[in-house]
Parts: C-alpha cells; structure tokens; sequence
C-alpha cells in the first residue's frame, strides 16, 4: 500500500494548480474615484474595501494615539445622530461597517444588503464625511484605549513587539504603539481628533475595491455620492524609517512561566527583483506552517515550542523579516540557538531543490484558494491596489513564483539573510539569557 | 471600539444559524458514517472536515487533555504515512489543513482544490483506523502540548481564572476540567491513553463527514464510499452519557489575584440548558436574551452601564446553546478607572434587576431579528464557517432539520418567552461570580 500511495500522490503533484478566474472591472467614476469590482449577483449584498494610505504613521509626535482615537470614534455619532442613534440606525439596516487603522493604512469595511443599499450607503456616508467627534464619545472610548494601553503593559508579546519596534525605529513613528502612551492620549483634544480625520482621509490617498451584487454603473453612482464630500488632499506621508538590527539579545524581565521571543532583521522590498526568490525562502524557513525549517527544529523535533514562524514585514516606510517564537523560561534558550543556527545553516548552505520545488507547489496551490467569496475577494483587490499590482497580477503570479530558480532562492539566502543582524528580545525569566546580553 | 479583553467571546454571526436549506444535502453511510455536503461553486475550492463525537468531556478521569493529546498525535505517522507525511501532502497540494479539539468534539480539516478531494479522503480515512505511534512521538509531542499550555493559559491570568469559574461551575460535569487538560495530568499522559481513547472513539459509526465547497453530493458519495465505507463500525461505542449535574443549591463566588492583572472585572456565570433535537426554543430564547443584554451599543448592559451609569469601559453578556450537556450564560464588567469590582457587581445586578423589571423593548428585537435575517444572507459567502457550524451542531447530537429549523425558531420567539428564559436562567444558586484582579489591590 505504501508504494502505492506515494506513486499516487506523486501524480497529483504535478498536476496542474486550480488556476483563479476573478473578473476585475478597472475604472474610474464620474467624479474621479478609481475602483476595482469583481460582479458577483448570486448573493444579495455587496462587500465594500476603502483605504486611506497613511492610517497611524501620520500622527503628530507629541498626538501619538489622535488617529486611533479619531478611528474609534468614527461611529459613535454623525450628522444628526449621536452614538446610539447611529448605532441604532446601522442595526435597522442590517449593515456591518468596520473602522479600523494600522502604521500605515485607515481601513473602512463594509458590507450590505442589496435591499436596502442607497439608505446604507447614506448612512455610511455621514459616519466619514460627518462625524460628530462629540466629547462625551471621544471620553468613553478614550477610556477603553487607555484600558488597552495599561494591558499591553502587561501582556509578554505585546511588551516584546513594543520594545523590539523602539529597538529598530528610534524617532519614526513605527517606534511606538499607534494607540499612543497613558500621557499622549490622556492629553488629546476634540481639535486633535477633528484635525487627525482631516489629516487621514482624504481623496489623494485613497483606494477603493467591491465585490458582490452591484454593477459598474450602481458602484460608480454609490461611490461618488458617499466619498464625493472628502477633502482632496490630506497630510504629507511619513519619511523612510531607519531600520537598526544589532544582532542581540535583549531580555525584558517579567514574570511569567513562558518567555515570549520576538526577532527581526532587515527585509525586502515588496518591488525588489529578488522578492519572490526571498519569499520563497521565507516559506521554507519558517512561513510554511509543519513543513517550515524551523517549525520542524524547533517543535517537531525537540518539543521546545507550540509554535515558530516567520514572516516578511512590508511596511510603507521600511521592511524587516521577523519572526516569534514561545518556550518555557528554561527552555527558551536553546529554542534561540536552534533559530540563530537554522538562519546561519540556511544562509551557508542553501535549501533543496525539493524544499523548493514543495514551496512552489504550495504557494502556487494555495494562491487561487484565496478568492473564495466576495469578502475576500474585495480585501485582496484593494491590497493589491496599495501594493501598486495591475489587475492581470493575479494571472501572472504564479507565473511569477514557477520562475524563481534553486540557483536564485540559494543566491538569495547568502546575500540577504543576515545572521549578524537577527536582533531578539526576550520577555520573561528566561534561564541563561538574564544579564547575559541586557 | 471593540472588545479590550477577551471575557468572552462575542460575536452575532458566530449565535447565529446556518443558512436555508438550499444547496445542503446529507445521507449516511452503512456503517454509520453521517455525511453532510454544502454547495458553493463560486470559486474551486473544497473543505474536507471529518467531526469524531468525542472531546474533552469524553475522556476517563485522571487522563484530562488526552482528546487534545490524541489530536496532535493524528499528525503523526500511520500504517501508510511517515510522521508529518500528511500535512506535507497537504502542503504539496496547494492546501492548508489543522484540527481542534472542544468539549463535545475533535474535527480535522484540509482546505485544498476541489480535484484534490479524493486524496484528503483517503489520508482521512487512513488516520481513522491506521494511527502508528511510537514512544518518542508522545515525548516530544507531549512537550508541546505543555507548551501550548503555557501559551494558551499559563501566560494569560484571563486564561486561568476562566478555568478556575469552569472548575467552580460545575460541581459534577466534565464541562468543569480545561479541554487543554490540567498540568499535572498532562504531563503523565502516555502512549496506552491516547490508544485508549483512539480506540474507543474514532470510527465511523462516531464520526461526521462534512465537505462544502465546488463539489456536487453525488461526486461527494462516491469518493465516500470509496474511502469511508470500507472501515467497519464500532459495535462497541460506548454510549455519551457523561455525569450530569445535579441540583445547584450554593451560589460560589471566588476571587483570584494575579500580579500581571493590568484590568480587573468581575465575570457572572449561569448554568444555562443547550439547544436539544426538537427541543430548541429555550436555547433561542437564551441567544436572543444574549444579545438583547450584550450585543452592541444598543445592548440593554451598555446603554445602563457605559452610558448612563458609566461605570463599565466594557461590558458583555454571552451564550452559546450548541452544546451536548448543560450551557453557560455569561454576564462581565470591566469597570472604568476608579471604579471598585464592589461597586461594578453591584452596578451589574441592578442593571439585570431593571431589565428583568422592564422586559424586552420591542424595537430593540425587531432590529435583532433584522440582523438575524441578514446574518444568513452575509453567512452565505463564507463556505468554511458554514461547514463548522453544521458539523459543530452535528457532533452535539442536532439533526441537519434541527439547523436548519433554528433560524425559524429565533424568528419566533416573543418578547414574553425572553422574560421567562431571563427569569429561570438568572438563579443566584446556579451562578459563579468572579472577580480577577491585581495582586496588590483588595476591592
């Protein structure tokens, strides 16, 4: 049976990937808004993707924390309704909007019935072009920010990710939490707030994508009515963040049975010719869920861990290849050695052509498994906007991946893995770190 | 904003039913085998679930977290597979595969291509009869499920006061010991427990097969009879009568103090019933009463505790009747700064008081039900979450009619039947109270 099954698989290897067949509608709307949408009528409701490019970075240093605020407080009251009158409202309607932002983006997601679309998309409308900002909103939910901030103090991976970006950052803003300090977001003012909408969410920064029940014609209309209010310009986008690894360890006492380990060292751009090859040595190392090098020394083989990955960070202003890692204090130690010496081992020695071969297979595979429905689909389309992608990318990807040669990936691990420049920090009683390199 | 600390999970869609009937069809097995299959040809794609009828809540005393333990070592090799050989497999085919382990049940699933459905099968079906383990898989294997552990609970003081409630909840029940298991058990599970439970649980007359996707019920019968049909059934499964609970008469209340406490709250638990075949309007009652208190801005404990009162940076209520044995009903506040757990509590039961005074507000359901009604239409477009909650439901004894009656049953419910669920869940001698806070501070 078990010669059998393996000529069997084998045949199903090679063949031939799912290939993703998603129609993508470029174009641009009476006014002037440029949109993607994928037509899809057999479910009655829409998925709506707006991007405002920007999101956190563009909070003034001593405001840090003014555009989380201001994005949290988004729908508690527009135009004539206060917070529960337009909650109230979007519960009527059945519609689920989402505000949210990160470093580098304020992300708005919608979705809505087809029966009711115009009263959801007027009342959308009012929550970005006229929020209300009232103080009595902007005190509660600075209240649950302030909440968050006292728990990230106190909570291991948050307090490693913190203090790893203030390692690599110094002054940028990617240096400190977007939700701002106890000191910064206790001082914001309603100004703060109004200025930091304005700052954010403006025409020249703006990406829009649809999928769902609704033609071209319908979304052009949709769009210009609920973004036509938006200012045309909004403030200057952060400069290019210099990026220090150092290579070392730094351990951050704190007391808890598991120490958290966060690691990072310098990226790629996204645009760079030899993303792909990088991308594919990511999975191999540790992107690749069971299969991954590091997955398999770190937990399959010694039991060290539930879980190591790594992954490329693609920020707007910089680029890192991070990764983490948890193990109990007395273990973590040798959880590190075996990362540093996989990095090196992969840096000197390259992967396989199986390793690489496996690698195409999955991500080629998986690629196409990713639009399945309109959810999805309207999040990839706007990503792949930001990212500067022509809608035929998602034809030629693959393409892309195939290309990527053993000679390319191996070339690759020796000139941008940099073992000398993996910088951890430790958070927890980590046995044989403490005072070792703090 | 949104939840600031994970009390409970809150999510409408998650309470809410599947969609309507259309594009389910299921038929079962000779030797038992129950199969249920979704229709979604938008994109050719296929989830591949296999649900065992058998969780944490099975398992023999003293051997807590073997259901979870066993789960892992599935992952290892069998009779035809090398350790890892199945979820490399997977990987080679362009999909993604994992499992989980609950109370009631453990399901493993691969999401790949649709023509890839017939290999999943067959390594599914492998792994149901023909697990091979050898010493050193349980060593190390063992290793991480501790370490999970530490990551999961033994890190989070959430995490841990949460078991403490259970543990305090149930006075009887398996339903009171963690599915990850207790540490000490945990750490002297060895290879003749994980067979045990391997042995007694996993068959086909124990087991649910569900496939959504670009797959037709007929493709779907064949590829099961090919893979399924041949493992013979259990005659031996044992039947799931676990302990039950018996009469709650004290009302516990317990405080636990942790030093990395940044946000104290006091949580309420209620022994709640569970959604029963044909027996499912209490637990409909229960899910909308959840909402009505919890869901949103407009929730009864949100308007009385963060707006008028303003005494809660966040509160919640929670209830999920999907379950084979007795249910909680959850009610938790976070107090704003300044505020004491005594002052919260108090704050909490006389909002409860209130409402029980006041009853449902009319409006106040008719948008829940709106939202109900377009939960299915929105809950259409993601195959993967229909397929967990038919297979979820499935495995705690509902019928597919069951599911699919449920949202029928919610529609119907009154204002009136609210009430009466409210007054016969809110019992303080069924109930936990507890407050989590830092160690320093004594409220």
């Amino acid at each position: 049976m078990m010669r059998a099954f393996v000529l069997f698989l084998f045949s199903l290897v090679i063949a031939a990937p799912a290939t993703a067949e998603v129609d993508i509608t470029e174009f641009t709307t009476s006014s002037g808004i440029e949109a993607w949408l994928v037509e899809e009528h057999s479910i009655p409701f829409v998925a709506l993707e707006l991007r405002f490019r920007g999101g956190a970075a563009l909070d003034e240093p001593e405001n840090r924390g003014a555009v989380t605020l201001m994005t949290a407080t988004l729908e508690e009251g527009a135009g004539d309704m206060n917070a529960r009158e337009f909650a109230k409202r979007t519960e009527e309607l059945a519609a689920s909007f989402e505000y949210d932002v990160y470093d580098d983006v304020l992300t708005v997601s919608a979705k809505f019935l087809s029966e009711n679309r115009d009263e959801a998309i007027a009342h959308l409308r009012e929550s970005l072009i006229n929020p209300r900002f009232d103080q009595d909103a902007i005190d509660r939910v600075r209240a649950q920010i302030l909440s968050i901030i006292r728990s990230d103090k106190k909570e291991p991976r948050s307090i490693a990710s913190n203090a790893l970006d203030k390692l690599i950052y110094d002054d940028h803003p990617y240096a400190t939490s977007r939700n701002g300090t106890l000191s910064s977001v206790s001082s914001l003012t309603r100004e703060d707030v109004v200025a930091a909408h304005r700052a954010t969410m403006a025409r020249d920064r703006l990406y829009v994508s649809a999928a769902g029940d609704i033609t071209k014609e319908e979304l052009g209309t949709l769009l210009d009515d609920l973004l036509g209010g938006l200012p045309e310009t909004g403030a200057p986008l952060p400069p290019r963040a210099e990026v220090t690894l150092t290579g070392e360890t730094k351990v951050i006492p704190f007391e808890t049975p598991q120490s958290v380990a966060v690691f990072a060292q310098p990226g790629i751009d996204r645009d760079h010719p030899d993303f792909f090859a990088v991308y594919l040595l990511n999975h191999i190392l540790g992107g690749g869920g069971f299969e991954s090098r590091l997955m398999q020394e770190v937990r399959e083989k010694r039991g060290l861990t539930y879980g190591v990955y790594t992954y490329l960070v693609n920020k707007d202003s910089a680029d890192l290849w991070a990764g983490s890692v948890s193990s109990a204090n007395d273990r973590v130690a040798e959880a590190i050695k075996v990362i540093r010496d996989q990095w090196e081992k992969i840096r000197n020695d390259g992967v396989t052509e199986e390793e690489l071969e496996d690698a195409k297979t999955y991500l080629t595979g998986a690629y196409p498994l990713r639009f399945d429905g309109n959810g999805p689909i309207a999040n990839i389309a706007v990503g792949m906007q930001m990212e500067g992608l022509p809608v035929d990318y998602i034809a030629t990807r693959n393409d892309r991946v195939n290309a990527v040669t053993l000679e390319d990936v191996n070339r690759a691990a020796s000139e941008y893995l940099k073992p000398d420049q993996l910088t951890f920090v430790v958070v927890g009683q980590p046995v044989g770190l403490m005072g070792a390199a703090n | 904003m949104r939840a600031l600390i994970a009390i409970v999970a809150t999510c409408l869609i998650s309470a809410l039913p599947a969609q309507a009937a259309e594009g389910v069809t299921d038929f079962t097995l000779d030797n038992g085998m129950e199969v249920v299959v979704i229709e979604d040809h938008r994109a050719p794609v296929v989830v591949h679930m296999v649900w065992y009828k058998a969780g944490s809540a099975d398992e023999v005393p003293g051997a807590s977290g073997v259901a979870h333990f066993l789960e892992h070592l599935l992952f290892k090799g069998t009779k035809n597979l090398e350790p890892g050989e199945l979820s490399a497999t997977v990987a080679r085919n362009g999909g993604s595969d994992n499992a989980f382990t609950s109370y009631d049940y453990t399901a493993y699933f691969q999401r790949v291509a649709a023509d890839r459905l017939d290999l999943m099968m067959e390594m599914e079906a492998d792994r149901m009869v023909n697990l091979q383990l050898s010493q050193e898989d349980i060593s190390t294997e063992r290793d991480v499920i501790i370490e999970e552990r530490n990551q999961r609970v033994e890190n989070s003081p959430g995490a841990l006061f949460r078991e403490q409630r259970r543990a305090a909840q149930y006075l009887n029940h398996r339903y009171g010991i963690p599915v990850i298991g207790w540490r000490h058990e945990m750490e002297a599970l060895d290879l003749d427990d994980a067979l045990d439970f391997y042995s007694t649980h996993y068959a086909p007359n124990n087991a649910i097969l569900v496939v959504a996707g670009d797959v037709t019920p007929e493709g779907v019968r064949a590829l099961a009879e090919k893979h399924y049909a041949p493992i013979p059934a259990n005659k031996d499964l044992p039947p799931r009568d676990r302990p039950q609970e018996p009469p709650q008469l004290a009302e516990r209340r317990m405080e636990m103090k942790d030093a990395r406490v940044a946000q104290p709250y006091v949580s309420r638990t209620y022994l709640a019933p569970e959604r029963d075949s044909n027996d499912q309007e209490k637990a409909a009652a229960l899910t909308l009463l959840s909402e009505i208190l919890g869901g949103g801005i407009t929730s009864v404990l949100t308007q009385k505790l963060q707006f008028e009162e303003q005494i809660a940076v966040q509160s919640s209520a929670w209830y999920s009747g999907t379950a084979l044995d007795d249910s909680t009903f959850s009610l938790a506040v976070v107090p704003v700064e300044g505020m004491s757990l005594v002052e919260a509590e108090a704050a909490l039961d006389k909002a409860i008081a209130e409402f029980l005074d006041e009853g449902v507000n009319e409006d106040q359901l008719a948008r829940l039900k709106m939202q109900l009604r377009a939960a299915r239409i929105y809950a259409s477009d993601d195959v993967q979450a229909l397929a967990n909650r038919y297979g979820r439901a499935l495995a705690v004894g509902l019928s597919v009619e069951d599911i699919q009656a449920w949202p029928d049953i919610i529609d119907a419910v009154t204002a009136d039947e609210i009430m009466s669920a409210a007054r016969d869940v809110f019992q303080a001698r069924n109930s936990v109270t507890g407050w989590l806070t830092a160690s320093e501070v004594s409220q």
